[in-house]
This record gives structure tokens, C-alpha cells and sequence, in this order.
């Protein structure tokens, strides 16, 4: 089987190697995903006579926390991906698995954040505000679930390519690390539009 | 990027820096949300600046956008267009109550 083109080198045309032109495509998909969804939220919001106030219905000191465990995570893939190119492979590993515990950290945040809601009978069928709010951040936790999924991948059975061919490993992870680096940014919109203003 | 061993630990120390940076900055978020501003425009501004900053930081340094090849300028640039017009549609359905208030 031959092998799969630009995975290190980068490809004469675009200066890339594919699959960092690959998630910057799949990344443009995702802006479009979630702008629709904070589109709906600003025509929700400026529509509604009496939109609530989201500090005085949701927990701001849970979101608070989960946006330091996201931003602490992207410290920790972008040093992981730094370390990959250094070669100091086994404390790569480790700042990967210190955003893989991270990422586990805001689904149990966000697990209190929802049960505190579902034991006051408070739906997405309550009302327009909790209905963009569950909306956005169950969309959000989704691509949280999805991030832990790859890294797991990458720190398991994927991590058999470190070995035979460091290079590409490297750039798997920085692919992954954009991903997560871009959930990281919705949160730092979705924080202040549903919780503080 | 190939980048030398001395200019990677440069930029790790870099990445810490910016991370903290970003943790002051969401302590700021939540310490302007406490602000009464005049206008709902004002407190709506000043907030989704702060997450402009906050986000600029995450794409130029964590996501290496201030060195990348123009391919991916290209693909952000039409995002970008298309996505301002997303948020711009629902404003001007309802322009009086967005900046009259």
C-alpha cells in the first residue's frame, strides 16, 4: 500500500503538510456551526422583551472554574506539542494526559452545572434563554467529549506512531491541539454571552 | 515551522506567560460584568472585547497564527466574511432595541 502523501513534508502547493490544511477546513466548518448558533441566540436575544439576566440564573463561579480548566488545558496541548519537537517525548505524554484529566474536569463541572438545573425541573423546554443555553453548551461539551476521545487515541494504541516516525506524531498533535484549541475559543465567547452579559 | 530547540523553549516559556495572561484577563470578565454601565450596548461592548482580546491570544499564539502560510489566511478570511454576516442579520432585524437601549 503506498504511503499517504504529505504528512511531514509539506505539500510544494500549499506550504502545508494535508492534514493541518485538513483541520484548518474542518475549523472553518465549526466556525460556521457555532455562528449559527450564537446568530440564533443574538436574534433570541435582541427579539425578547424581558431576556433574563444569565448571572442571576446560572452559576458563575462553576463557569468561571471550567473557563480556567479550558484555558489551562490549551497551555498544557500547546507545551505538550513544543515538547514532542523537543524530543522529550515521556513529558510530552504527560502534558497531554494533565489536558485529557482537565478535559474530564469541565464534564464533571459542567455535569453539577446541569444537575443543579435538571433538579429545579429546569429544561431547554423551559424557556427561550435555557434553550440557547443547553443548546450551546451541550453542543460545546460534545466537542469537549470528542477532544478527549482523540487524545485518548493519541496517548494509546496511536501513540505507536511516536516511535516509528516522530515527525508525523508531532503533527498529529498539533492537528489535535488545534481542534482543542478551538474549543478553548468558543468557550471564551459562549462564557460572557450566556453567563455574564 | 522549524524552529531551534533554544527558540521552542523561548516560546514555551511564552505559552505560560500568554496562559496567565488569559487566566487575568477572565478574572476581568467577570470582574466588569459586575459594572452597571449606562447601556446595554456598552456592557455587551466592553465584555465581548475582553473575549475578542482573550481570543486573538489563543489564535495568534497557541494556534500559531501570526506565522502561517497564506493558504490558511485565505480560508480564514472567507470564515471570517461569512461569519460576520451571520452575526450581523439578526442586529439590523431589531436595530432600535440593540442600540437605542
Amino acid at each position: 500500500m503506498d504511503e499517504i502523501p504529505y504528512t511531514v513534508k509539506p505539500h510544494p502547493m500549499s506550504g502545508l503538510y494535508s492534514g493541518k490544511l485538513g483541520v484548518w477546513l474542518f475549523l472553518a466548518s465549526e466556525v460556521m456551526l457555532f455562528g449559527a448558533l450564537f446568530s440564533s441566540y443574538i436574534l433570541l436575544r435582541v427579539g425578547s422583551d424581558d431576556w433574563p439576566v444569565g448571572a442571576e440564573l446560572l452559576n458563575i463561579p462553576l463557569a468561571t472554574v471550567n473557563t480556567f480548566i479550558l484555558i489551562l488545558s490549551s497551555v498544557t496541548v500547546v507545551l505538550g506539542w513544543a515538547s514532542l519537537k523537543l524530543g522529550e517525548n515521556a513529558k510530552a505524554k504527560t502534558y497531554l494526559w494533565v489536558t485529557v484529566i482537565l478535559a474530564c474536569g469541565f464534564l464533571v463541572v459542567k455535569g453539577f452545572e446541569y444537575g443543579a438545573k435538571f433538579s429545579h425541573d429546569i429544561s431547554p423546554a423551559t424557556n427561550n434563554f435555557y434553550a440557547i443555553y443547553f443548546t450551546m453548551t451541550g453542543l460545546h461539551g460534545l466537542h469537549v467529549i470528542g477532544g478527549i476521545a482523540v487524545f485518548l487515541y493519541l496517548l494509546t494504541s496511536g501513540s505507536k506512531l511516536l516511535d516509528e516516525n516522530p515527525e508525523w506524531y508531532a503533527n498529529r498533535i498539533e492537528c489535535a491541539g488545534l481542534y482543542w484549541h478551538f474549543v478553548d475559543l468558543v468557550w471564551i465567547f459562549l462564557f460572557p454571552a450566556l453567563y455574564l452579559l | 515551522m522549524a524552529e531551534s530547540a533554544e527558540e521552542l523553549r523561548e516560546h514555551m516559556s511564552g505559552y505560560i506567560k500568554i496562559g496567565a495572561g488569559l487566566l487575568v484577563l477572565t478574572l476581568l470578565t467577570v470582574g466588569v460584568s459586575y459594572i452597571e454601565f449606562n447601556s446595554v450596548f456598552l456592557t455587551l461592548f466592553v465584555g465581548l472585547l475582553i473575549a475578542t482580546v482573550k481570543g486573538s491570544l489563543v489564535a495568534c499564539y497557541f494556534m500559531h497564527l501570526l506565522d502561517e502560510k497564506s493558504m490558511i489566511y485565505w480560508i480564514l478570511a472567507i470564515t471570517v466574511a461569512f461569519f460576520a454576516v451571520l452575526m450581523i442579520v439578526p442586529i439590523v432585524t431589531d436595530f432600535n432595541s440593540v442600540f437605542h437601549n
